[in-house]
């Protein structure tokens, strides 16, 4: 093999710089977001863990059933029935989107849309 | 055998005479049951005259019961001189931003000159009272039972209701602009800017979301404040009673009753669009 030497060098470079954000990040993962729940609220529309991973689908059914088919009502799984409204049911509660919303959608690096439009007496101030 | 050409047409001529037949059979089957179906709806209608009245919207009415519309008496807005109750409502109520530059602003429901209100009626006759000519009347989306916004939106952004509204789904809507170019009544805008922009220092209902950039916005006849049992924003900011919301498909409600007592318009009705949205002139 002509130049080995050289040729060897640079290829422990480049895997150097390739595995770099291995190597450089392990040992330290970043914390688990924790998000404020609501202080005094015990129960959201569903349980814990349905809200923590489902509320996506949910708000994504809600939208549809209340604008498209005009029906405004979420009968949960304990039969209790709820209104459907992001701005008006949800946020009445969590009121704080920085420190309830943002904490995981930053953390897993999703940007829902839904800011684009809807809104919270507080977050508004930014803009109004 | 080789058929003959008497023999082929003697053919074809009894096909014809038995498919004819079968065909004209379901024909007439199907005439009974839409016979029997307007009975019905007349029957509904409680009597003859109220069923025939406002013939026009009888098939713009829903399997819902429902078709919301709306009576503008223009003989008691027109006595309000520069009264805009029901303009600054609406756009308290849907956060609608308010952008100076004609090409950018952003209208739900807005006063206009007669002769673009009714570009039709004025252009062919030019001999209406002076006093209406200067009339500023109002104009807001018409819901019409025929809505050639819906026809053409690509994405079902804006799709019309069982009740008859012609709604908008602002997450669907792609900002192509296409029912802007349909709609006979300039009743859509499109948001160039940022609508947010056009709210600040502006007193915001929490209840209702903003819209975003690229999307188009129009009246959407208060589906939200119907959904919860109120009535809209305008007839409720109204205080001069000159606009009437109701059931059109219900014979007995306000909206029928003024209509029945008084003679309205409906803007561009060769159209065939279907408004929803009358006005009683005078």
């Amino acid at each position: 093999m002509y130049d080995s030497g050289k040729v060897i060098i640079g290829l422990v470079i480049f895997v150097a710089i390739a595995t770099f954000p291995f190597w450089f990040g392990m040992g330290k993962a970043a914390p688990m977001p924790e998000p404020q729940l609501p202080k005094g609220k015990k129960e959201c529309v569903e349980s814990k863990e349905f809200m923590r991973s489902t509320h996506m689908q949910l708000l994504n059914e809600w939208r549809d059933q209340a604008l498209r088919d005009g029906d405004r009502t979420y009968v949960n799984h304990e039969g209790k029935k709820i209104w459907i409204s992001l701005q008006n049911t949800c946020m009445k509660c969590h009121d704080n989107k920085e420190v309830f919303c943002d904490k995981c959608h930053i953390y897993a690096n999703v940007k829902p849309y839904c800011w684009d439009c809807h809104f919270i007496p507080k977050e508004s101030k930014q803009w109004n | 055998m080789e058929l003959k050409r008497r023999n082929f047409l003697k053919i074809v001529g009894g096909t014809a005479l038995v498919g004819g037949a079968a065909l004209s059979s379901l024909a007439g089957g199907e005439e009974l049951a839409w016979a029997s179906h307007h009975h019905g709806s007349s029957a509904h209608g409680g009597s003859h005259e109220s069923a025939s009245h406002g013939e026009g919207h009888e098939e713009g009415i829903m399997p819902s019961g429902t078709r919301w519309a709306m009576v503008i008496d223009m003989r008691k807005c027109s006595e309000q001189k520069n009264c805009t109750a029901c303009i600054d409502a609406c756009n308290f109520v849907h956060n609608i931003p308010s952008f100076k530059n004609p090409k950018e602003e952003i209208k739900w429901i807005w006063k206009d000159e007669y002769h673009h209100v009714f570009t039709d009626i004025s252009t062919l006759d030019p001999f209406v009272p002076e006093k209406i000519k200067k009339t500023p009347f109002l104009a807001l989306c018409n819901h019409c039972d025929n809505p050639p916004c819906v026809r053409v939106c690509p994405t079902k952004a804006t799709f019309r209701r069982p009740d008859g509204i012609v709604a908008m789904d602002y997450h669907r809507c792609i900002g192509c602009r296409f029912c802007m170019a349909a709609c006979p009544y300039g009743s859509r805008s499109f948001n160039w800017l940022e609508p947010r922009l056009g709210l600040k220092g502006r007193k915001l209902n929490y209840e209702f979301p903003t819209r975003m950039r690229g999307v188009v916005e129009k009246c959407n006849f208060c589906v939200e404040r119907l959904a919860q049992g109120l009535r809209p924003a305008c007839v409720e900011a109204c205080k001069c009673g000159a606009i009437t919301f109701g059931n059109l498909a219900d014979p007995k409600s306000e909206v029928r009753a003024v209509l029945k007592n008084n003679y309205a318009l409906r803007r561009k009705p060769q159209l065939g669009t279907k408004p929803s949205v009358f006005y009683i002139i005078s």
